[in-house]
């Protein structure tokens, strides 16, 4: 890593067979959990606390906190969120993939330290290897005695079972998610009351973290709380799986120290993007899945920071970056953004349903040349009625903020490229065609 | 008579008993039901719903919620061409247009010879290899015209038999075990043990 920090989470990429028990065990696999279970659940409660780890699913919630929000009963749940389908965001499926027992062993330190004996990973169905890898680490460690009765020689006892999505990006969001685990479609729920902490899986209080946020447990049991939170700074502490994609020499994943690296160190550094492809300038990129507002080259200079990002008007979300160079068209690129979401609105919220078709017409028009200057207003009006003010964070008027993340990618566009758009309707088409 | 064949059923009735409540192995059973057929078919959405205890139409219902569970016939191949974002920054568009010209049919259709159905996919989670395919949902990619030819080439000599099982074939690993935590349990935590309130 570029400031020296150790990998926390991708420390086993460089091995073919990392995915096996094997390996993992010969490389400290289920060293996490047994120091959990030596230290006792509030313990290892207090480890993740002192690391202030953030959840990395999106929204960026303490863990610890979200861990001493759960309502106490007799049964409660945890639940992994495995479904990554936010565009640009590909880091969950590398983990799966390439390190199956890391999030394994996560889930059973989770578990251990919130006292649930019964957890789910929900893994995105598209990823066929990765429930393949997922299901045989779930039987190796089975067998281990990592998983089911008297957990490695204690009284503790869990069963986990890898579940498969089945292609909705809604489903990512957790209280779709716990729906869809119940056999339903995936249509979010209404938080208040159902808030998956108190009102989750079968009306049972419910823990769900992200694959990535699980993964961090072994190697935060292991080495401390603090020696996490000596990494990064602020609020942004420890390391991050940051998923850099479209306009750069070498997309692709990489873990870095959060708050210490910059963008400009992501998208520049020869050991990390290698700057813009074939040489190109950057135009502007999104700092964190595609539901973010993008940030211009003068942003480039912002540390990978939660804080720092939304100070700046954006957020870091997801973790992913998304590279837009002189060769692309603001236009197209807001429009398949736009595209994606009114395919994937579940259509419970009017403006969200209504309004994603709607904004997706108005831009392909803009794209394919039939566009008016008026349209311009229209679209930052249509914006207006999802999210009000169009500001960010966003004004939330729907039962998910699926909706209030429509307008970023059009209103960026339309604040920081205006001209593109305008010549597109005074040239009747897109001036970047022979660019592209 | 069950239109899952007997060692299917015997499978699903496992799927079902891993979760607390049965409906939740629905769509784990529609999973099934296409790697048997290829597609969900409504004989067996019939199954699915008497071993999960609801109606057929429910079935139906979410299943059509989900992009992957296809009620009606597709190829033995289901080719998606991913065409969000960071694939457009790399072509994607450019990849589907030759896609369908190689494959003779649209997005969304499937080849006379049914050994194909094309799909505009949205972001697959391997934007790292943009533009990115994949075939029965293995990932393939960066491709270009060449390599998408060659790919569709090996697909029809059978060449990746190993690697791309037939559509609807999704995880190939089954779990070995049931549910263990609540039988022995007796710390008084015990999830799983039936319906929660
Ligand atoms: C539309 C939408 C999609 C989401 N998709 C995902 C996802 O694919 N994976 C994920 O972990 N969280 C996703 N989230 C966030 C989850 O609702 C939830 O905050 C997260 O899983 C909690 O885990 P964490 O606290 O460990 O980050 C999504 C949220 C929304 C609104
Ligand atoms: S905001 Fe959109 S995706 Fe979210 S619940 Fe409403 S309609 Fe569904
Ligand atoms: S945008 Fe194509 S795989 Fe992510």
């Amino acid at each position: 890593m570029i400031t020296g920090a150790p990998p926390i989470v991708t420390g086993r990429m460089a091995y073919a067979d990392a995915h096996t028990l094997e390996r993992y065990l010969a490389t400290g696999g289920y060293e996490g959990l047994r120091r959990a279970i030596a230290l006792g659940p509030d313990a290892v409660r207090e480890q993740v606390d002192k690391a202030s780890l953030l959840g990395r699913g999106g929204a960026g919630f303490p863990a610890g906190r979200k861990w001493s929000m759960l309502r106490k009963a007799d049964v409660s749940y945890l639940v992994v969120n495995g479904d990554e389908s936010e565009p640009a965001t590909f880091k969950d499926h590398l983990l799966v993939e390439r390190d199956p027992h890391q999030v394994v062993e996560g889930a059973i330190i989770a578990a251990f330290a919130l006292g649930v004996s019964q957890a789910f990973i929900f893994c995105r169905g598209e990823f066929a290897l990765g429930l393949e890898r997922l299901q045989q680490a779930c039987n190796d460690a089975y067998a281990y005695g990592a998983l089911g009765t008297g957990i490695l020689g204690s009284s503790f006892s869990l069963d986990l079972v890898v579940h498969p999505g089945a292609g909705a990006y809604i489903c990512g969001e957790e209280t779709a998610l716990l729906e869809s685990l119940e056999g339903k479609r995936g249509f979010p729920r209404i938080k208040p009351p159902y808030f998956p902490a108190a009102i989750g899986l079968y009306g049972a209080p419910t823990v769900v973290n992200n694959i990535e946020t699980v993964s961090n447990l072994p190697w935060i049991v292991v080495n401390g709380g603090e020696a996490f939170a000596a990494l990064g700074a602020g609020s942004s502490t420890g390391t991050r799986l940051f998923a850099l994609s479209g306009r750069v020499e070498r997309p692709g994943w990489y873990e870095l120290e959060m708050s210490k690296t910059t963008f400009r160190d992501l998208v520049y550094d020869p050991s990390l993007g290698g700057g813009i492809r074939d040489g190109g300038e950057l135009k502007a990129f999104i700092p964190g899945g595609v539901s973010a507002p993008w940030f211009g080259p003068d942003q480039i200079d912002l540390g990978l920071d939660q804080d720092a990002v939304a100070r700046a008007g954006s957020m870091l979300g997801s973790g992913s970056v998304v590279v837009m160079d002189d060769t692309t068209c603001a236009v197209r690129a807001a429009w398949r953004i736009t595209r994606f979401f009114a395919r994937e609105s579940c259509g419970q919220c009017t403006p969200c349903r209504e309004g994603s078709g709607w904004i997706e017409k108005m831009m392909r028009r803009i794209e394919e040349g039939n566009g008016r200057e008026a349209d311009l207003d229209l679209l930052m009006d249509a914006c207006d009625n999802i999210a009000p003010g169009v500001s960010w964070p966003p004004q939330q008027t729907t039962i998910c903020v699926l909706g209030p993340s429509i307008p970023s990618s059009v209103a960026s566009g339309i604040r920081m490229f205006r001209d593109e758009f305008l010549l597109h309707v005074k040239e009747g088409g897109c001036p970047m065609r022979a660019a592209r | 008579m069950a239109h899952l064949s007997d060692e299917n059923l015997e499978r699903a009735r496992r799927l079902v008993a891993v979760y607390p409540e049965p409906r939740s192995a629905l769509i784990p059973l529609c999973h099934l039901a296409q790697a048997q057929d290829g597609w969900l078919t409504p004989e067996a959405m019939e199954d699915v719903a008497a071993l999960v205890g609801v109606t057929p139409a429910e079935v139906h219902g979410t299943a059509t919620f989900y992009d992957m569970l296809h009620t009606e016939p597709v190829g033995r191949h289901v080719v998606a061409v991913c065409t969000n974002v960071a694939c457009m920054l790399a072509g994607a568009y450019e990849l589907l247009e030759h896609a369908q010209e190689r494959l003779g049919v649209h997005a969304g259709q499937t080849t006379d010879d049914g050994e194909f159905t094309l799909e505009e996919a949205e972001c697959l989670a391997g934007c790292d290899t943009a533009p990115c395919v994949q075939v029965n949902h293995r990932f393939f990619g960066p491709l270009d015209a060449a390599s998408f030819d060659q790919l569709v080439e090996d697909l029809r000599t059978g060449v990746l038999a190993g690697q791309v099982p037939r559509h609807g074939v999704l995880c190939r690993v089954e779990r070995t075990v049931g549910l263990l935590a609540h039988e022995a349990d007796d710390s008084g935590v015990g999830a799983g043990e039936g319906s929660a309130p």
